[in-house]
């Protein structure tokens, strides 16, 4: 189980694997180191892998939410993966599934 | 009647670090009462929210000096009930009601979505806020876990 956030590069797809804990504190590190990967690679999609997560909040929701539009101003689709049965409820509870550019997927 | 099976009180300097520090001992105390996971993810969740709200808004401009606290106060009742009451005495919110709205922040929209009172109420079994400008915050959580 990693505590800090990993990102690989493959093809036009980057996957960012998410750290054990993903609160306000811990979002902000990883929403930099994000972006930047992002502008710099211009991905065509951008995997959030939650498998590694024990624990999230909004402050997860506003990561996703914030790397979507960062997203769609590339043209690229954010996929969510990996995510346990309470963080699909607050991700659905949050309506951020409603951005256009923004699924869920199990693998 | 209900009656008072464990109580604790904590106070916490406001800041980034203890938001996790608050879910980990909250956890710890909870655990007396059996919860399944699914509960106390939910317990975690809206004391996670709660807590950085006091990280993110009751103390502004101040970076985080020594008397900004967090008070928090945790019962168990024989009744299954668990009862977070999680105050500030910072700045305040100046309309409840406001705030208490889906995707409603003052916080900056990069790192906050206005989800947290949502969060709260929806893990929860009631959430009260009670805030006066220049005074302070609490929030009182209650979670009843099944038998």
């Amino acid at each position: 189980m990693q505590t800090t956030l990993k990102i690989v590069a493959n093809e036009d797809k980057l996957r960012a694997y998410l750290p054990r804990e993903l609160d306000h504190h811990a979002a902000r590190p990883i929403r930099e180191v994000l972006d930047r990967r992002l502008f710099e690679e211009k991905p065509t999609v951008l995997i959030l892998d939650f498998s590694g997560v024990e624990f999230m909040d909004s402050s997860a929701i506003a990561l996703i939410i914030g790397r979507a539009s960062a997203c769609e101003s590339l043209g690229a689709a954010v996929i969510l993966t990996g995510l346990s049965e309470h963080q699909k409820k607050l991700v659905r509870l949050s309506g951020a599934l409603r951005t256009k550019n923004v699924s869920i997927t199990e693998v | 009647m209900k009656r008072i099976i464990n109580e604790m009180k904590l106070r916490l300097i406001a800041r980034g670090e203890n938001e996790s520090v608050c879910r980990a001992i909250i956890s710890a105390f909870v655990a007396e009462l059996n919860p399944t996971v699914e509960e106390l993810c939910d317990i975690r969740c809206a004391v996670s929210e709660a807590v950085t709200n006091c990280v993110v808004h009751a103390y502004p401009d101040r970076g985080g000096e020594r008397r900004d606290y967090i008070y928090i106060s945790v019962r168990l009742y024989d009744t299954r009930e668990v009862s977070v009451e999680i105050s500030d005495r910072g700045v305040g919110i100046e309309n409840v009601e406001l705030a208490r709205q889906p995707s409603y922040t003052t916080g900056e929209a990069s790192e906050r979505c206005g989800m947290g009172f949502l969060v709260m109420e929806s893990f929860t079994d009631a959430m009260t806020v009670k805030s006066k400008p220049g005074r302070g915050t609490t929030v009182l959580l209650k979670k009843i876990l099944k038998p």
